[in-house]
C-alpha cells in the first residue's frame, strides 16, 4: 500500500498496526494528518497511549482515504465501540476531512506530538513530502515558525524527483550520500532546473555518491535558511519522512553543530499531536 | 437604467466587453461568498453591497455625465495625491482598479514578471480595457513612490495620458519644498483641464469635505477598538477601498450611518466575533479592490482584523489637511504638509512608521500583527525587519505574509495564518 522508498516503505506490511489490547479503553481519540503525499492516522486511549498507527498514500480523495484508514485501524485494534470520541484533522488536507470534529494546523500538532516524545525539545525541523517547517518552542509552546514558500525546494518531493533523475530509489539516497567523500554543488533550488543541473553533472562524469550528497546539501541549505530566520537553539528534533534520510539528517546535524533528536517514527508526529489535541 | 444601457456605456468608453464580462462575472459570486454571507453584519452595509455589486455601473455613469458637463475626472493610485485640488476645480477624483489577478498576465506583456502585482494589475486593466474608471478619466496621476511605479508611468503614458508627481523620499524641509512645488504644479495641470478656476474658497471647502470623509473613517476605525468588535475586518476594508471610488459627500454620509449603528452595537455589547477571537492588526502594503485575500483567511480561521496600517487603512485618513489656510498658496502648503506626515516606506528614514504600528497595536489591543506585503515590494519588505524587532521588544507576536492577488498560495497562507492564530490564542 505504501509508496516505494523510505517515505512510507517501513509501513508497507503493517499499514494499520496495533500496539496493544484495547478492550479496556474507555475513551478513544484519533489524529489524522493528511499530508500532500501521505496520510497518517494515530489512535490514542484516554491515557494518551498509542493504540495503533497507520500510514498510506493520500491519493486524490484524501478524505475518503482518511475515513477508510480510520475504519481499518479501529477494526485492527479491536476497539469495542466503532465510533471515536474525538477526531482532529491536521496537515495540508485538514479542511477536507469532513468527519473530524476540529482542524488544527500541522504547526501546532507537530509541536504537540513532539513534546509528548521529547519534552526537552526547543526546536523542530519537519521535512515532509511537499513542505518543510521550522518551529521554535519554549516550554512546549510554539513561539515562532517558518515554512517553505510555495515551491518544492527543500522537501521530500525534491529528493524524490532528484532520485528519479539518477534512476535511484528514494531509500538509496541516504546511504549513498553517506559514502561520498565530497559533494557536487547544486545552485538551483527549483526542482526542474536542479534536474537539468544533475543531468549535466552525470554527463560530466561526477560520481553518483557525490551528486547525491550535493542533492542532500541543497535541501540542508534550504532548511538552514528557515532555521536562521527563526533562530533555533538545541535540543532540536527532526520529524517528517525526510528524517529517515541519513544524508539530509547528517548534513543538518553538521550545519547546526548538534545531534538531532529523531523520534522512532518521525512521520506520525503530526497525527500523534492531533490525537492529543482531540480531547 | 437597464443593463443594456450600461453595456452601451462601456462600449462607448471603448472597453473590451467580452473580456470585461469574463472579468466581472465571477466577482459577484465571490463577493456574495465573502461578504453577504457573513453573520450579523451591521445595518447600513446594504449601501456598500449595492456599490460593490454595481461597481462598474452607476458610479461610472455619474462620472461620465460629469465629464460630459465639462468637469475633469482624474484617476490616481496613491494616498499622496491631493484630490482636494480636483474637487476644488469642480472635478471628480477616483482611485484606480489595481487589486485583481485577472489582468496581471496582460500587464506582464509590457512589464517584468518579477515586479509588484499592483502595478502589473493596473497596467493590465488598461491594456485589457476592462476598467471603466481608467477609460472615463481625462488623465492618470502617478507618483514616484517606488522604482516600479515611476518606470511604469512611462509605459502607461503610451496608452493613457499620465501625469507624474515627484514625491520626495526624505522628510526634510528641502523635500517639503519640493512637494509644495509639485502640488502647485498639479494645480496648474488640473486647471488646464478644467473650466473652473481653483479659488481660495473652493479649495478651502474641498479641504473641509475631504477632511469630513477622513473623520468619518476615523470614527469607523475607532469603533473597531471595541471588544467584541462590532464590524468585521472585511467590511471595514471594503468601506476604505470604496472611499477611493465613491462620491465624497455621499460616501461620508453612508459611513456616518454605519458609525451610528456601530455606536449602538458597542453600547449593547454586540459584536461580529467572539471576545476570545484573536484581534489582528494588518500592517503593510495597500489592498486595492477586489483584493480581500488576507482578511478572508484571517477571519475564516477564527481571528478578526481590527485595524489596517496600510494605504487602504490608516495611512489613507489619519492625517487631516489643516483648515487654517486663507489663500490658495496657504492651502497648498497645508496640502503638502499632510502628505509629508504619511509614514510610507518610500521615505528614508521612516522611524515614525514603527511608532505608528506600535501605537495602533496598543490602541486596538491586538493579539498579533500580520505584516502583509505585496510580492516584490522591496521597501515594505525591508521595513519588516525594524517593525518585527520593535514588536518583539513589546512582546507582540508578528508574522510576515508576502503574497499577490492570485489564489495559488491560498492553502499555504491558510496554514501559516491559522498556525499563527493558534500560536497567539
Amino acid at each position: 500500500m505504501g509508496l516505494p522508498g523510505d517515505l512510507t516503505g517501513a509501513f508497507e506490511k503493517d499499514s494499520a498496526s496495533s500496539n496493544k489490547d484495547t478492550t479496556g479503553a474507555t475513551r478513544i481519540t484519533a489524529g489524522i494528518d493528511v499530508g500532500s503525499r501521505t496520510c497518517k492516522v494515530v489512535l490514542l486511549d484516554e491515557n494518551a497511549e498509542i493504540l495503533g498507527t497507520s500510514i498510506e498514500k493520500s491519493g486524490i480523495e484524501s478524505s475518503e482515504t482518511a475515513q477508510e484508514m480510520v475504519t481499518d485501524i479501529v477494526e485492527t485494534v479491536g476497539a469495542e465501540k466503532p465510533a471515536l470520541d474525538a477526531t482532529v484533522a491536521t496537515g495540508y488536507g485538514r479542511g477536507n476531512v469532513d468527519f473530524a470534529d476540529q482542524n488544527v494546523t500541522e504547526i501546532t500538532c507537530h509541536a504537540r506530538g513532539l513534546i509528548e516524545q521529547f519534552p526537552e525539545a526547543r526546536g523542530l525541523i519537519d521535512i515532509g513530502g511537499q513542505d518543510s517547517k521550522v518551529i521554535k518552542l519554549e516550554n512546549g509552546q510554539v513561539i515562532d515558525f517558518a515554512m517553505n514558500d510555495k515551491c518544492a525546494a527543500g522537501t521530500g518531493k525534491f529528493l524524490e524527483s532528484m532520485a528519479e533523475t539518477l534512476d535511484l530509489q528514494l531509500s538509496e539516497i541516504g546511504p549513498l550520500a553517506k559514502n561520498a567523500d565530497e559533494a557536487t554543488e547544486l545552485t538551483s533550488t527549483c526542482a526542474v532546473f536542479a534536474e537539468s543541473e544533475v543531468i549535466t553533472q552525470i554527463h560530466q562524469g561526477a560520481p553518483r555518491e557525490e551528486i547525491v550528497a550535493g542533492i542532500c546539501d541543497s535541501v540542508v541549505d534550504q532548511i538552514m535558511g528557515q532555521v536562521e530566520r527563526v533562530g533555533l537553539e538545541p535540543p532540536i528534533a527532526m520529524t517528517g519522512g525526510v528524517a529517515r534520510n541519513e544524508g539530509v539528517r547528517r548534513g543538518l546535524e553538521a550545519a547546526l553543530d548538534t545531534d538531532l533528536l529523531v523520534p522512532e517514527n518521525p512521520q506520525i508526529v503530526g497525527a500523534l499531536g492531533a490525537a492529543l489535541k482531540a480531547t | 437604467m437597464s443593463e443594456i444601457d450600461y453595456r452601451e456605456m462601456w462600449a462607448e468608453l471603448g472597453m473590451d466587453l467580452e473580456k470585461h464580462d469574463e472579468f466581472l462575472e465571477p466577482l459577484s459570486d465571490h463577493y456574495e461568498d465573502l461578504f453577504v454571507s457573513q453573520d450579523n453584519r451591521p445595518e447600513g452595509m446594504e449601501y456598500f453591497n449595492e456599490v460593490m455589486q454595481n461597481v462598474h455601473h452607476s458610479r461610472v455613469a455619474e462620472l461620465k455625465s460629469e465629464k460630459e458637463a465639462g468637469n475633469p475626472v482624474i484617476a490616481s493610485f496613491c494616498v499622496f495625491v491631493p484630490d482636494e485640488l480636483v474637487a476644488a476645480a469642480g472635478g471628480s477624483s477616483i482611485g484606480l482598479c489595481a487589486g485583481a489577478q485577472y489582468p496581471v498576465s496582460t500587464g506582464e506583456e509590457v512589464l517584468p514578471r518579477d515586479m509588484c502585482p499592483l502595478i502589473k494589475s493596473t497596467m493590465g486593466f488598461k491594456l485589457d480595457r476592462i476598467c471603466p474608471y481608467f477609460e472615463v478619466s481625462d488623465f492618470v496621476v502617478g507618483e514616484t513612490t517606488c522604482d516600479g511605479k515611476k518606470k511604469a508611468w512611462e509605459i502607461l503614458d503610451e496608452y493613457k495620458p499620465t501625469y507624474v508627481m515627484e514625491l520626495p523620499q526624505r522628510k526634510s524641509p528641502e523635500s517639503r519644498d519640493l512637494w509644495v512645488k509639485e502640488v502647485r504644479r498639479f494645480k496648474d495641470r488640473i486647471e488646464d483641464e478644467a473650466t473652473t478656476e481653483i479659488t481660495a474658497e473652493s479649495l478651502g471647502s474641498a479641504i473641509e469635505t475631504k477632511n469630513e470623509k477622513r473623520r468619518a473613517l476615523k470614527e469607523l476605525y475607532a469603533a473597531r477598538k471595541a471588544d467584541p468588535v462590532p464590524i468585521s475586518g472585511k467590511d471595514a476594508l471594503l468601506i476604505t477601498q470604496l472611499a477611493f471610488f465613491d462620491d465624497t459627500e455621499r460616501f461620508t454620509q453612508k459611513v456616518s450611518n454605519i458609525n451610528s449603528t456601530l455606536v449602538n452595537r458597542i453600547e449593547a455589547g454586540e459584536g461580529v466575533a467572539p471576545t476570545d477571537a484573536p484581534r489582528i492588526l494588518i500592517a503593510g502594503t495597500p489592498m486595492p479592490l477586489p483584493n480581500w485575500k488576507i482578511h478572508d483567511i484571517v477571519e475564516s480561521s477564527g481571528g478578526v482584523v481590527v485595524c489596517e496600517e496600510t494605504c487602504t487603512g490608516t495611512r489613507y485618513f489619519e492625517d487631516e489637511v489643516p483648515e487654517s489656510g486663507e489663500t490658495v498658496a496657504e492651502h497648498i502648503e497645508n496640502l503638502a504638509d499632510r502628505a509629508m506626515e504619511i509614514n510610507c516606506a518610500c521615505f528614508t528614514p521612516n522611524e515614525e512608521r514603527v511608532d505608528d504600528v506600535l501605537r495602533l497595536a496598543r490602541e486596538y489591543e491586538v493579539d498579533g500583527v500580520v505584516y502583509a506585503n505585496l510580492e516584490f515590494c522591496l521597501t515594505y519588505d525591508m521595513e519588516y525587519r525594524k517593525i518585527r524587532t520593535a514588536l518583539e521588544d513589546k512582546d507582540i507576536p508578528v508574522t510576515q505574509i508576502e503574497s499577490n492577488f492570485g489564489e495559488s498560495d491560498v492553502e499555504q497562507l491558510k496554514t501559516r495564518i491559522q498556525a499563527f492564530l493558534e500560536m497567539i490564542s
